[in-house]
């Protein structure tokens, strides 16, 4: 019985995976016209990305989906705004400010921005520029995280907080440096993890569900939404305050 | 037998993802015992959950490391190479965008072949499943977004090749964006804006980037400070233009048969 249902899961891995293995062999058999290099060693690794997209599916439904909602639903029945609050910055700045793709990118803007002759290119002045970044984008993510649990609180159409941040990116672009756009941008894309988007998700779903009058499908999403679009805002107008107008 | 190297890399990518993971059993840990004060439901079947998350992440992208990163990264260079676009004939000064049609078909693939294997999107496509009380399907979700991202880029690289600026695109997709939220289902915008967001992370944005500054790094008169960023923006805004446009296409098909 458990070996069947092994089975299953890595099967549902697998058709996980099929669409990159045909995209690949499809590039380098009929366009490129390439032999594959080092075949071994792709092969171990495609098994070894089966093997974990099973794992952590399966972790997800007993660990992380469950912690989220519970957490969620004790702070819910305890009744205080403050702790809640709290917890909802905490989840998002904590997670976002040691996440390894945001510290790449904060890198690779101090790099830039060094090279435009924006800031000063010696070490220490690059260091505190990307650190700068790294904080403001990472102060942002909980605040986003804060400002989603409250609308859930009090039951505010998501679509009006969106829109009304897209025309202040939209404002914000007008005047921001360009150097800083394109990463001002991406940075909202990066901030979510793979770890922090099951709690985050379990978190809306989890309060949603706690509080009368409320559905989790319509009031449980869009958390992950605020995480990418507040860092927009926050990264630009970092930009503005460093560098000033463009322009 | 395992070689050592192999093994090597991947406890230093376990480190890594134990270090993701700390934060939030800090937290937990934290609020449990200091402000909710009671005992963690079914502690020992989340502990081992969670371990199940630690270890099948590190695989995963111990996996991707091994295979499909370097591969992905290899074809990108290959695709974006001048000499391969013009095929002997004159490296043009100006980049010619329809010579690119192999680039933006690859970017297309990629685009949506890393979406269905992301594994952040699962978690999203799971739970939004077990919400709707299963009239979200996960796969119908799943595939709309990769579709959603797999446009997204692939305008994104037509963007880089021309040399258009990035805010026109992200401006004019916010304007789709708006319109359709005043028109679609509400019960399906929150979930919509989400799906923008859990698109790019570990299997996306390495390949991606991989792409966009190669492009931008072999694209006569393109500037990699400038060009190399926005392809994630791009992956980021069109799923949400696709799982609402697809949900004022049902929407639509089920007035028309209830006519």
């Amino acid at each position: 019985m458990i070996f069947s249902f092994i089975l299953k899961k890595c099967k549902e891995a697998v058709t996980d995976l099929l669409p990159i293995i045909l995209a690949i062999a499809f590039f380098q058999i009929v366009v490129l016209r390439q032999p594959l290099p080092q075949f071994g060693e792709v092969l171990v690794g495609a098994l070894l990305v089966v093997a974990g997209l099973t794992l952590f599916v399966q972790g997800l439904e007993m660990g992380l989906f469950p912690i989220g909602e519970a957490m969620a639903q004790a702070l819910a029945r305890k009744g205080s705004l403050f702790w809640l609050l709290c917890f909802a910055f905490a989840l998002g700045f904590s997670t976002t400010v040691a996440e390894p793709a945001l510290i790449a990118i904060a890198a690779e803007a101090a790099e830039i921005a060094g090279q435009g002759g924006l800031i000063a290119a010696d070490r220490s002045s690059l260091d505190q520029y990307a650190l700068g970044l790294r904080l403001t984008v990472a102060f942002s993510v909980g605040l986003a995280i804060l400002i989603g649990v409250l609308r859930i609180l009090r039951g505010w159409p998501v679509h009006y907080l969106i829109i009304g941040g897209y025309i202040v990116v939209m404002l914000i672009t007008v005047i921001a440096p360009k150097e800083i756009i394109g990463i001002a941008y991406d940075a909202g894309g990066v901030t979510t993890s793979t770890i922090t988007v099951p709690m985050v998700a379990a978190l809306g779903v989890g309060l949603a569900s706690t509080i009368r009058g409320r559905s989790p499908l319509i009031d449980g999403f869009g958390l992950i939404a605020f995480a990418s679009l507040l860092p927009m805002i926050f990264v630009m107008g970092y930009g503005l305050l460093i560098f000033g107008r463009s322009g | 037998m395992i070689p050592l190297d192999l093994l090597q890399e991947f406890s230093i990518i376990l480190l890594g993802t134990c270090r993701d993971v700390l934060p939030i059993v800090i937290l937990v840990a934290g609020f449990q015992l200091l402000v909710l004060r009671q005992p963690i439901p079914h502690l020992g079947r989340v502990i081992v959950g969670s371990v199940y998350v630690v270890i099948g992440l590190a695989l995963f992208l111990e996996g991707l490391e091994k295979a499909l990163f370097p591969l992905g990264k290899i074809m990108a260079a290959q695709l974006s190479d001048p000499a391969f676009i013009y095929r002997g004939g004159e490296i043009a000064v100006h980049a010619d965008w329809k010579a690119y049609g192999w680039v933006y078909f690859f970017a297309a693939t990629v685009g949506f072949a890393t979406t269905i294997a992301e594994p952040s999107l699962i978690a999203v496509a799971y739970k939004a499943h077990e919400v709707s009380a299963g009239t979200i399907s996960q796969w119908g979700l799943r595939i709309t977004v990769a579709v959603g991202v797999a446009v997204g880029i692939s305008i994104g690289t037509f963007r880089i090749v021309t040399g258009t600026p990035l805010y026109l695109y992200i401006l004019i997709g916010y304007v789709i964006v708006i319109i359709q939220t005043l028109m679609a289902p509400r019960s399906i915008i929150p979930l919509a804006y989400d799906s923008g967001g859990v698109t790019t992370s570990t299997v996306t944005v390495p390949l991606v980037a991989a792409l966009g500054l190669g492009l931008s790094a072999t694209v006569p008169g393109s500037n990699p400070a400038l060009d190399g960023f926005g392809l994630i923006a791009f992956a980021s805004l069109f799923p949400i233009i696709a799982v609402l446009g697809y949900a004022q296409l049902m929407q639509l098909l089920i007035r028309r048969r209830t006519k």
